[in-house]
């Protein structure tokens, strides 16, 4: 036996136990985590009747119904939740890729030229990144509100396409991953510059890209307090406000609304899962990525 | 003669040069430039220029200086929502950051097809929006619809109010960490994954245990990690407003409309119209903010971090 085999017995043998005290106590942590999810699905399955009527609030009433429940969703008001799905996904497209676009142009730029006024611009964008985006929210609801734009979709969607932080990732990142010498030795060959960063540049910065991009489509699809100040009209909320709505509805007239509860559980479920999907099936690009920011 | 033309015909090529490339570094950053200045510069100025003025039913519009900090600084209700966003950031941050470090630790020791299962499933919630995160939490807490009750009922003991008046603050406190946590324990796993591990064997050979280990060695390398985190924690906390705005209506009479600065001032512009006196809170919460992050991360400077 050599030295390195005894040393790989050794911990062989010590793995086991500490594999079941760690996997103990993951198990408690995801029972914890899971908790929210195992509840709105169980109670998914209730109406009015089964949510009140004092039974488990655990486990199913007697008649489970989603289909029930999913088709009133759909319908209640002339299928308004509907309309809110396709709203946030399209809130969250629009503003997703394009604050996307322009943190990777930006990010370029700071990482790869030398331009007078090069670092003024980058401290104020850091000063930026420390600012809460939603002290900005009055005075833009206002400034846009003399532009006659609130109340639009443009009043959701153009806010959404300040990004500070992505532009901050992608700099960082590019400065990294794409050498001067790789972008001169275009450059001889002849390669403009537009050229030089969409051939030679952006393959090299996929990753950050993709990373950028999930973080900016989440936060715009889950972005409550611009929507909410900025709209009014119902039929442009995104769900997050609109299920809100739902709520202090149904809040407001305990007894009278109570339907509504049984709406408002099934549409937080159903809002849920297309981001859920997303981040199960894209996990293998989120999951290198998000450690971008603290690596410099 | 010849040589000094073709120096000087080459510096001014390459000044040219240099101007081209300098504008086409321009051109990069200007898309993001103009929502930049649009949507934070104006905004944050336009805050500014309203802040001082005062808009009453009988006088119009009035320049009046400082009179909105004044009035903000010295109104109760500001002062109760910042004091109620310091505690909060005070307490949940730490709480935070020990448990996504201890998880992130854990699952950087073992190596299991359950660790990789755990690593996803305690991030998702952050995929959750905050609204629907605190609607889930709210009903769970609810007496009308909540576990809690038949819980507590199996030892026979009643169950605490999370929605009440005194035990709101570690409601709000759970549902912010069950939302942040596995985002936090991502970002420090994918730090430590990043550490050379031959580090750790050279610890060991020298009699280091998996406590000291983690102890002097994964926690200091990753406290650029740490410090990143804080500060998220720190701007997002002290602008604290969707999950309070959610909850005001499943715990009635626990969370007013002047909770938080945010709800104060979403209260002050847009249930009564009183923009001047909202943009001054918004700006002043913009500042302090600002400046509380700037000493924060200036005090503890140091080479190769966020700032430099």
């Amino acid at each position: 036996m050599t030295a390195l085999d005894i040393e790989r017995a050794g911990r062989a043998h010590r793995k086991p136990d500490r594999h079941v005290r760690a996997s103990v106590f993951l198990g408690i942590l995801l029972v914890y985590f899971m908790v929210p999810f195992y509840w709105i699905i169980v109670n998914s399955s209730k109406d009015a009747k089964g949510l009140f009527g004092g039974g488990s609030a655990l486990w199913f009433a007697e008649d489970i119904d989603y289909l029930g429940n999913l088709t009133e969703l759909f319908t209640y008001n002339g299928g308004i939740y509907l309309q809110w799905i396709a709203n946030s996904a399209f809130y969250a497209l629009t503003g997703g890729v394009g604050a996307t676009v322009l943190s990777v142009l930006a990010g370029y730029g700071f990482a790869k030229y030398r331009f007078r006024g090069r670092n003024f611009s980058f401290a104020l964008l850091l000063g930026a990144v420390m600012v809460p985006l939603t002290a900005l929210v009055i005075p833009t609801f206002i400034m846009l509100s003399g532009l006659h734009l609130t109340n639009t979709v443009w009043a959701v969607i153009l806010p959404s396409l300040l990004s500070p932080f992505g532009v901050y990732l992608m700099t960082v990142y590019t400065r990294d991953a794409v050498p001067d010498e790789l972008l001169d030795a275009a450059r001889v060959d002849g390669a403009g510059e537009l050229r030089t960063f969409v051939q030679v540049a952006l393959p090299l910065l996929r990753p950050a890209v993709v990373t950028v991009l999930l973080l900016s489509i989440v936060g715009t699809w889950n972005n409550f307090f611009l929507p909410l100040a900025m709209l009014q009209d119902n039929r442009l909320f995104p769900v997050t406000v609109g299920i809100s709505q739902w709520q202090s509805l149904a809040s407001a007239n305990n007894g009278g609304g109570t339907s509504l509860w049984s709406l408002i559980i099934i549409g937080s479920l159903v809002s849920i899962i297309p981001l859920v999907i997303a981040f199960l099936s894209l996990q293998r690009y989120w999951q290198g990525g998000l450690s971008l920011g603290s690596l410099k | 003669m010849t040589s000094s033309t073709s120096t000087l015909a080459r510096r001014r090529s390459t000044a040219a040069a240099r101007r081209k490339h300098s504008l086409t570094g321009w051109l990069f950053v200007a898309p993001f430039g103009i929502v930049f200045l649009t949507f934070l510069i104006a905004p944050l100025g336009y805050a500014l220029y309203l802040s001082l003025f005062n808009k009453a039913l009988i006088g119009g519009t009035k320049f009046v200086l400082f009179d909105n900090y004044i009035k903000a600084f010295t109104d109760q209700s500001f002062l109760d929502g910042v004091w109620f966003v310091i505690r909060f950031a005070v307490v949940l941050i730490p709480v935070q950051m020990i448990i996504s470090l201890v998880i992130a630790l854990v699952l950087d020791s073992i190596t299991t097809r359950f660790a990789k299962l755990s690593r996803l499933m305690i991030f998702l919630p952050y995929a959750i929006p905050a609204v629907i995160g605190a609607i889930m939490w709210g009903f769970l807490y609810s007496k009308n619809f909540g576990p809690l009750g038949e819980l507590f009922g199996l030892v026979g003991a009643t169950a605490p109010d999370l929605l009440s008046k005194q035990l709101i603050f570690f409601g709000l406190m759970n549902v912010v960490t069950w939302q942040w946590a596995g985002y936090y324990m991502i970002i420090l796993y994918a730090a430590l994954q990043g550490i050379d591990p031959s580090i750790y064997e050279a610890a060991r050979i020298d009699g280091a245990n998996s406590w000291q280990i983690a102890l002097r060695i994964k926690i200091p390398l990753v406290s650029n990690a740490l410090l990143l985190i804080l500060v998220f924690a720190l701007i997002g906390t002290l602008q604290f407003f969707n999950e309070p705005q959610v909850l005001k209506f499943l715990a009635a009479g626990s969370i007013g409309p002047d909770f938080t600065p945010n709800m104060y001032a979403y209260q002050q512009a847009f249930a009564l119209a009183n923009f001047n006196y909202g943009s001054a809170i918004s700006f002043s919460l913009g500042i302090v903010v600002f400046i509380a992050v700037y000493i924060f991360l200036f005090a503890t400077r140091k080479r190769g971090s966020f700032l430099s």
